[in-house]
């Protein structure tokens, strides 16, 4: 690694965003995108531990065939909360918030983003959000499932589905609220000189997937809007009993929730998609073909809904046109994958952390994407539905894919956002720990899936224990691969080196600027005369 | 952004009214299933209207132009797909002879 | 009084530029407003198909002269607030005010009738959820038609209401002088809040009010 001789007093910290204000109001009340990524990767740190709390109550739970750890319905409250938390108040504002947050208006060379104080009620109702998960769990937990499926949540269950409901309708706003800043701040804020296809991927990405929050969201909100008015006043719209049709429920809760992963899903692809060039040092390959087929992948994404009801009483003629879109959303799924493969070839790759994490990612996606065609396939979908097979191929692409991007981005812009290097060894023991954990717990549950072993159940009979132990014994290890870098990040946030600005010797805006960078991000507006990636090739250097 | 005349808005306001009749009077008249097609046609061109005047549309970005697509697009897949299945239903009785 | 000169904010080259992300946000905003709206019409498509006599039954239970003149209303409130915007541009103050209050006028009329409507519904027990009658014929479909009506109109009533307090803000910064043909970003962006929900009543009137009026 080449870092750049910076002449700096080592006795004067220079002023950035850190150090320029002080107090707790100047954090809480911010319109710095900076601080305020900085305060949802605190809320966001803490969401994520509170659902793998559930996950480890959940593999305890099933480390032995009997009911044995919690009851039946407690259970059903665990699995509710842990896909609820993770989804909605983890996975789904992960990089957008943090990272899309902090580096977006640095890659485009903006000052902030186009609505700054918009970007801090965001947070706000994230944070009421979640207080109302807390307060649901609080006083007794939710038992739907992460789905909320009428009637079981209008009719049915006695736990708190209003306050639950209430709460993912709230961060569903500061969902929207932030795609609908990203996209104006694309649109409106980018430097002279930086043109669409000049744009790092990850500002395409991070384009996709504001505009499937805010082309999704509003339905999601409005289909838990109508689950409560069931649900508080004994009215049918969902409900068979009173007239209602439930389908309609599964329709509109899926429009939304399936492109949903793909809002988990693309700002991690555009993560990997800075990291690889980066540490490949060479030009993304194709890099149209990558731009487009995000938007390829945004929009087919709104196609496919229906394979989540192949057997919930869909028509059989939408579920065979459901399931040919399911499959084409492999295309450009797998062109990605294609050209991240191919910008490493001949690259002169260094195995630094960020992109331990991404080479996982490629490998998982490409396996939880796989199994998704697996399961898209109308006939095996029928044999496999509502198994493990299902639960392995969606942690595949969210846990495999999404947290792994997520971790590989933290690590590859720790240095800007905090000034400082993280111990290096560490982390790459913590990124094999990830992996090895990750594996072990996951894979398994193929085989469990396969051989019919169905989700959301306490116990099951006992010739699945030797797998379900592995899972288990995986997802301990696994836990302990996520509390590494928590430790040795606040360490290196106070103890590490100093980073300076590029010390991966990379491209792009975000690297020009000090790190951290000051409070406005650029002193001169900068201007771009380059494409992307531009790493001199590998002839060149010799 | 450019600036429309009053008299254009007064013209639009007053089309606008006399669609609102229309409507009210084609409903009046047995047109069958083509009740509901006329109604939805007189109340697009109406909402037409409004988002090309009114809301100043005609004299808008490409970019605005792109947003109203985007929303009227993703509009038709949610009922699409929806209605493919509600459309293709194959009653239950028939598939009891199976 | 006129306020001196604008300055654009921190991160926008000139107010130009700060105008049209102003603008650029609000269209998006209506995007996913149509799309919330989306989730009810798509539901009310779903279920007229299911029950199309009952609907078409239940429907002339609706009062048409309400519904019609209820229309006009909110199309010439409508008018009021396109005049705003040009009382606004071309910094006719008469103009702008008296568009502004023309609306809020038009827009709290729409809701009188829309309550009294609600209250004769109420009162022939057509309101699921408060009061309703199950024992008539067909009452499960009749039930789902007045629970979307009630959605439909609910939250297009809950849009107005946040749209008349929208313009009585905008008509307290207008009265105090506070726009000019060069910054009159909020007087725009809530005319196209007003006509946005304009347009959702728009479909609102013939799906539910008008089915098969002439049986
Ligand atoms: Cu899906």
């Amino acid at each position: 690694m080449n870092s750049e001789i910076t002449l700096e007093r080592p006795e004067i910290e220079p002023i950035n965003y850190l150090n320029a204000r002080h107090g707790i109001a100047s954090w809480l009340l911010t319109t710095d995108h900076k601080r305020i990524a900085l305060l949802y990767m605190i809320s966001l740190t803490l969401m994520f531990f509170v659902g793998g709390f559930f996950a480890i109550l959940i593999r305890l739970e099933l480390l032995t065939p009997q009911g044995d750890l919690v009851t039946a319905d407690t259970y059903n409250k665990l699995f509710t909360l842990h896909g609820l938390v993770m989804v909605f108040f983890f996975l789904i504002p992960s990089v957008p918030t943090v990272l899309g947050n902090f580096i977006l208006p640095l890659m485009i060379g903006a000052k902030d983003l186009a609505f700054p104080r918009l970007n801090l009620l965001s947070w706000y109702l994230y944070l009421l959000g979640s207080a109302f998960i807390i307060w649901c769990l609080a006083t007794g937990g939710l038992d739907t499932g992460w789905t909320f499926y009428a009637p079981l949540s209008t009719a049915f269950s006695n736990t708190q589905v209003i306050k639950g409901i209430t709460g993912v309708f709230i961060v569903g706003f500061s969902s929207i609220l932030t795609g609908l800043n990203f996209i104006t701040t694309i649109h409106k804020l980018r430097a002279p000189g930086l043109t669409w296809f000049r744009l790092p991927l990850f500002v395409w990405t991070i384009y996709a997937t504001s505009m499937i929050q805010v082309l999704g969201t509003p339905v999601l909100a409005i289909s838990l809007t109508l689950i409560a008015v069931e649900r508080v006043f004994r009215v049918g719209i969902f409900d068979p009993t009173l007239g209602g049709d439930p389908i309609l429920f599964q329709h509109l809760f899926w429009f939304y929730s399936h492109p949903a992963v793909y809002i988990m899903i693309l700002p991690g692809m555009g993560v990997v998609s800075e990291v690889i060039p980066t540490f490949a040092r060479r030009p993304i390959f194709g890099y149209n073909f990558v731009a487009y087929s995000t938007f390829g992948i945004a929009f087919f994404s709104f196609l496919v809904w229906g394979h989540h009801m192949f057997v919930a009483g869909e028509s059989m003629y939408a579920a065979m046109a459901f399931s040919v879109l399911s499959f084409a959303v492999a295309v450009p799924s797998a062109i990605k994958v294609f050209n991240w493969t191919a910008t490493l070839y001949k690259g002169s790759i260094s195995y630094d952390t960020p992109m331990l994490y991404s080479l996982g990612f490629i490998g998982l996606f490409t396996i939880g994407g796989m199994t998704g065609l697996f399961i898209a396939s109308l006939g095996v979908n029928v044999h496999v539905h509502d198994t493990y097979f299902i639960i392995a191929h969606f942690h595949y692409i969210m846990v495999g894919g999404m947290v792994m991007a997520y971790f590989s981005g933290l690590h590859y812009w720790f240095p800007k956002i905090s000034g400082r290097l993280y111990p290096e060894g560490w982390a790459k023991l913590a990124a094999l720990i990830v992996f090895v954990g990750f594996n072990l717990t996951f894979f398994p549950q193929f085989v469990l899936g396969y051989m019919g072993m169905p989700r959301r159940y306490y116990a099951y009979p006992p010739e699945f224990q030797v797998l379900n132990v592995l899972s288990t014994a995986g997802a301990s290890i696994l836990g302990v691969g996520y509390i590494l870098p928590l430790i040795y990040m606040i360490w290196a946030w106070k103890f590490g080196p100093k980073a300076g600005n590029n010390p991966w010797g990379a491209t792009g805006l975000e690297w020009t600027t000090p790190s951290p960078p000051p409070e406005f991000n650029f002193d001169i507006t900068p201007v771009v005369t380059e494409p992307p990636y531009n790493y001199p090739t590998v002839d060149d250097d010799e | 952004m450019k600036v429309i005349s009053e008299t254009t808005y007064y013209i639009i306001c007053g089309s606008l009214l006399v669609f609102t009749v229309l409507t009210y009077l084609a409903a009046l008249v047995d047109l069958g299933e083509w009740n509901l097609v006329v109604a939805l046609i007189i109340a697009a061109v109406k909402g037409s209207l409004i988002i090309l005047f009114f809301m100043h549309a005609r004299y808008s970005s490409h970019l605005t132009w792109m947003v109203i697509g985007a929303a009227l697009l993703w509009l038709g897949i949610l009922f699409s797909l929806t209605l493919s299945d509600y459309l293709t239903r194959i009653p239950f009785a028939s598939v009891l002879i199976f | 009084m006129q306020k001196a000169e604008q300055f654009p904010e921190l991160q926008y080259r000139d107010l130009d530029q700060q105008r049209e992300a102003a603008e650029l946000g609000m269209w998006i905003f209506l995007t996913t407003e149509l799309l919330l709206f989306g989730g009810l019409f798509i539901s009310y498509a779903v279920y007229r198909h299911t029950y199309p006599e009952v609907f078409a039954e239940a429907s002339r239970h609706l009062d048409t002269v309400i519904g019609t003149v209820n229309t006009g209303i909110l199309i010439i409130s409508s008018l009021g607030m396109a005049l705003a915007v040009y009382g606004a541009q071309t910094a006719k103050r008469k103009r702008l005010l008296f568009g502004l209050i023309a609306a809020i006028v038009f827009g709290t009329a729409f809701m009188v009738l829309k309550g009294i409507e609600y209250y004769h519904h109420y009162l022939n027990a057509e309101f699921p959820g408060l009061r309703f009658d199950y024992s008539v014929p067909d009452a499960k479909g009749k039930q789902v038609f007045f629970f979307l009506y009630f959605a439909m109109t609910g939250l297009h009533a809950i849009h107005l209401t946040i749209g008349i307090v929208l313009v009585c803000i905008i008509l307290y910064l207008a009265y105090r002088r506070r726009f000019s043909p060069d910054y009159y970003t909020p007087v725009e962006n809530a005319v196209l809040y007003w006509h946005f929900v304009d347009i959702i009543w728009i479909f609102l009137f013939p799906l539910l009010y008008l089915i098969d009026v002439h049986k």
